[in-house]
Formats: structure tokens, C-alpha cells, sequence
């Protein structure tokens, strides 16, 4: 195993136990917990009256937009992160270049800004 | 055998080396016993200090100041029926806690906690006759690795809402899924400051790059070289609003605002499930708080007082400061109303990105000018008073972009809010 990849492996041991801890305090917890079925117990919970309808209503679509919008930025960290780590290599060529980068993403944040779209209503 | 070799040896030629093996162990049990110990403490602490903020008492019959509260909760919800309704989907509902918890766990692998950073010194214990960091892991990736894990976080709340098949969740799952997406933009962006200085990825290099002495208070004696201090304190407040928004603390916790949708995306949770979301949100705070401590607050780099040995005033400093991090989080807790959504979405977008984009530009800006010589007082003052003045007409053409895309909606005829 290369030494890059060492330090995942450990991270990889620390995740497994951790996967192993949570699955033993549910299998614990199901060799000592009681279970005595009734119909109404199983029910969705709607504030003490029987549920009216599936639970997987429609939701607000906006939720939808920021979650696009979301991924512009998330799109744009994959640019922006290396950038950062080695700018002192790039200089002046790397900052104006940044700045133009930047002000097209920002035009695209004041866009849907001006649209409406980041009002909730 | 080379010194880098050395630092994490897991299977790199010695394999069934036993002691290797046995510290990387030892780290993986350490770091869960004490993770475990700290939310427990946390819990506590957290119930503790808002009673007396809201002049209660708080638990007090569990052990001495009720500090085995918690055990005793998790003792209690060990031995309560587990209810699975009959709409969810079954795999999912099962999976979630899993996906909720692990990534919490993680995050923490990155997280140095301990380690001699005074004097130059860099970091390393000595084990066994192995030099070893006080952190489980130190990938290159460090923060990045921080950033995946809390994106994987959001799926355990997303699918524990939408697997309940009940409203109340899948109500509070949609809030969740926005808000966290939303925050954790500004989250990355606010990170962007601290790499632009450090120049890694790796927590070890950042907590390095902030030991010794920064930069002098008025001129009368040196501040600590932390980033909070050095990159300007905008950064930092971006990232710990960001974090407060991530971790779905009050007054950004309209994931499960009780008196709006019950419990959130929980609400159908019971048992040791519950508990499992119950541990991985304190987690969060913990692990979220130490990421902060590490990337702004210099970590476990600290002056050597004396007294107890160099390589145990790491420890000391780290928790000292992750404490003040969890008392911030809980008088936050005590004193401020919940956001209304509309609040919380216009703070995102409308405030934190666009800043965040504003002093990465300009923290660019020094650094490129002052790496070509531009160092003096004078010099750094022009500098920023062009940048400023730039910002300015920007922003003002944008505002002005703005207001006419309103009016022209209105004039339209359509309803126009904010």
C-alpha cells in the first residue's frame, strides 16, 4: 500500500468500527428491548389523530431551486480550492483570473437574485 | 528507515508489525472512548448551563451535579420498544441513523488534538519508539475530508425524513436538505480564507502554520498567529454562522422546530434509533467545534507553561478552547429566537456568499501584492482602498441591476416581497 494511501486506511479501520459500534447498539438494544405488537402503535404520528393521506405529500418547489443553485457553488469549490493552495505560484495571472472567475459565478448568484428566485414567498 | 515512513507506519513494508498496529488501534479506541466521553459530558453540560441561564435547577439526581444524566438516558432508550410504522420504507428508516452517525465519527479522525506545536516544535509524539501524530489520520485532504463527511450527513437527515413516510419528517427533511445545502456554500468559501494562507489541506500544516507568535497587538505585545486574527475576523464568523447553520443548532434549528413540526425529521424515531440521531447531533457540535478550533484557533498550539510535560499542554489548550466553542453554541441556545426560513435563506445567499466571495477576493489581493513586495503600511492601504472602492461600484451596479429587475416586475403586475 502506497504511503498516500496509508492514512485512509486508517480513517477506513476508525469508519468500519464505527459502522460495527452503531450496528452492536442496535443488536444489543433488540436483545433487550420488549416488543409487544399492536396495530396502532405502528401508525405515523399526526399530532394524536389518525394520519389522513400518504406522508410523502408535495413539497414547496423553492426547496428544489436552492438545491440547484447549491450546486453552481458546490461546482465552483472544485476550481476554487486548488486555486487557493497554490495562488502564491500563480500571482497577478492567477488573481485577475480568479476575479474574472468569481464575477461570472457572482453574476450568476445577482441573476437569480434579480429573477426573484431567492425570495421566499 | 526513513523518517516520513515513521508518522502513521500502517502496512508500508513492515506489515504484522504488532506495535504499529497496536498504536493505530490504541488511536481508533482512544478516539472513541474519548468522543464518546465528551458528548456524554457535553449533554450534560449543555442541560446544565441552559438551566441556569433559564434559572432552573436542571438534572441533579444522577450522580453528583446529575453529570450521569445522559448514561442514564441512554441506559433508558436502550431498553424502550423500537417502533417501525408501517408506511416507511423499511430499509431506508433502518439505514439512515447509520448514515447520520458514521459521518460524525469521521470527522474527527482528521481533527489534531494533542501534540507539542510549541517552540517549532511539529506536532509528533513519541510512542513506543514510533513517532506518531496526536490525530487518527492526516490525508492530504484533510479538510476536504471534513467538507464530504458533513455533505454525507445531510443524506442520514434526508432520507431518516423522507424513509418515516409521515408528514412532519418529510417536512422537516426538505428544511434540512435546503438549509444545510445552503450553508454549506458559505461554509466552503469562509475555508477558502485559511487555505489561501496555509497553502494545504492538511490539518497538521494548517494547526503548524498558526503555532508561535503572529502579528503585534497596537504594537505592544504579540498576538497568537491565528487565522481568526490573521485572515481578518470575517472569515471566522462567516464559517462558525455557517456551522451553527449546519449542525442545525438554535436559532438556525428549523429542522426540527418542536412547535412547527414536531420533532423533524426524528419525529418517528424510537429507542435506540433515536438515540443514535440524538448522539450524532451532539457529535456534530463536538467535532464541528474542534474543526473550528483546529482551522481558526490554532488547535492544540499553545504557549508551554510549565509544569506538567510539553507534549500534554497540547491537550490541554485543544479542549480548553473546544470548551469555550461549546459554551458558545449553548448561550447561543439560551438567548436567541429562531429564524423565520425566509431569514434564514436571505442570511445564506444574500449576506454570507456574497461576502465570503468578497474577502476571498480581497485577502487574494494582499497576499499576491505583498508576496511582489508591496509590504509597507502605505502600500497595503492603497491596496485596499482600490479593492474597496472596486467592491463598491460592483455592489452598487448589482443593487441598481436589482431594484430595476423589481420595479420591472412590478411593473409587470407581479406580487413582489423582498
Amino acid at each position: 500500500m502506497s504511503e498516500f494511501l496509508r492514512s485512509y486506511l486508517t480513517v477506513a479501520i476508525f469508519g468500519a468500527t464505527g459502522c460495527l459500534l452503531v450496528g452492536a447498539f442496535v443488536g444489543l438494544s433488540a436483545l433487550v428491548r420488549p416488543t409487544r405488537p399492536q396495530a396502532q402503535k405502528y401508525l405515523t404520528y399526526e399530532s394524536g389523530v389518525d394520519p389522513v393521506g400518504t406522508g410523502w405529500s408535495q413539497s414547496n418547489i423553492r426547496y428544489y431551486v436552492f438545491a440547484l443553485l447549491f450546486v453552481m457553488f458546490d461546482v465552483e469549490a472544485v476550481f476554487i480550492f486548488p486555486w487557493a493552495t497554490r495562488l502564491e505560484a500563480y500571482g497577478y495571472f492567477g488573481l485577475v483570473e480568479m476575479a474574472i472567475f468569481i464575477f461570472i459565478l457572482a453574476l450568476g448568484l445577482f441573476y437569480a437574485w434579480r429573477k426573484g428566485v431567492l425570495r421566499w414567498v | 528507515m526513513p523518517a516520513i515512513f515513521s508518522l502513521d507506519p500502517l502496512f508500508l513494508g513492515d506489515a504484522g508489525n504488532l506495535e504499529i498496529l497496536a498504536i493505530v488501534l490504541a488511536k481508533v479506541v482512544i478516539a472513541f472512548a474519548g468522543l464518546m466521553v465528551s458528548v456524554m459530558l457535553m449533554v450534560w453540560w449543555e442541560r446544565k448551563f441552559i438551566s441556569d441561564l433559564q434559572n432552573r435547577i436542571g438534572p441533579n439526581r444522577a450522580g453528583p451535579f446529575g453529570i450521569l444524566q445522559t448514561l442514564a438516558d441512554g441506559i433508558k432508550l436502550f431498553f424502550k420498544e423500537d417502533l417501525i410504522p408501517d408506511q416507511s420504507d423499511r430499509f431506508v428508516f433502518k439505514l439512515a441513523p447509520y448514515l447520520s452517525l458514521v459521518p460524525a465519527f469521521l470527522v474527527f479522525a482528521v481533527v489534531p488534538i494533542g501534540g507539542d506545536f510549541s517552540n517549532g516544535g511539529d506536532g509528533l509524539i513519541s510512542v513506543f519508539g514510533n513517532d506518531t501524530y496526536v490525530q487518527l489520520a492526516d490525508p492530504h485532504i484533510g479538510i476536504l475530508f471534513v467538507l464530504a463527511m458533513s455533505s454525507i450527513a445531510v443524506y442520514g437527515i434526508m432520507l431518516a425524513g423522507w424513509s418515516s413516510g409521515s408528514k412532519y419528517p418529510l417536512l422537516g427533511s426538505v428544511r434540512a436538505s435546503a438549509q444545510m445545502v445552503s450553508y454549506e456554500a458559505a461554509l466552503g468559501l469562509a475555508l477558502v480564507a485559511v487555505l489561501l494562507k496555509t497553502g494545504s489541506l492538511s490539518t497538521t500544516t494548517i494547526v503548524r502554520e498558526q503555532a508561535g507568535e503572529g502579528p503585534e497587538f497596537l504594537g505592544l505585545f504579540p498576538m497568537p498567529d491565528w487565522n481568526v486574527i490573521v485572515l481578518g475576523v470575517v472569515p471566522f464568523i462567516i464559517f462558525f454562522i455557517a456551522t451553527t447553520a449546519e449542525l442545525n443548532r438554535p436559532p438556525f434549528d428549523l429542522v426540527e422546530a418542536e412547535q412547527e413540526i414536531v420533532g423533524g425529521f426524528h419525529t418517528e424515531y424510537s429507542s435506540i434509533r433515536f438515540a443514535l440521531f440524538f448522539l450524532a447531533e451532539f457529535m456534530n457540535v463536538v467535532t464541528m467545534s474542534a474543526v473550528m478550533v483546529t482551522l481558526f484557533f490554532g488547535g492544540p498550539a499553545g504557549p508551554d507553561l510549565g509544569v506538567l510535560p510539553a507534549a500534554l499542554w497540547g491537550f490541554v489548550w485543544f479542549f480548553a478552547k473546544l470548551f469555550v466553542f461549546l459554551c458558545l453554541f449553548i448561550g447561543l441556545r439560551g438567548t436567541l429566537p429562531r429564524l423565520r426560513y425566509d431569514q434564514l435563506m436571505d442570511l445564506g445567499w444574500k449576506l454570507l456568499i456574497p461576502l465570503a466571495l468578497g474577502w476571498v477576493l480581497f485577502l487574494a489581493t494582499l497576499d499576491v501584492f505583498s508576496d511582489r513586495g508591496w509590504t509597507s503600511g502605505g502600500e497595503r492601504l492603497v491596496v485596499t482602498g482600490v479593492f474597496l472602492a472596486a467592491m463598491l461600484v460592483f455592489a452598487g451596479l448589482l443593487m441598481v441591476a436589482i431594484s430595476n429587475g423589481k420595479k420591472a416586475r412590478e411593473r409587470d403586475g407581479e406580487e413582489v416581497f423582498g
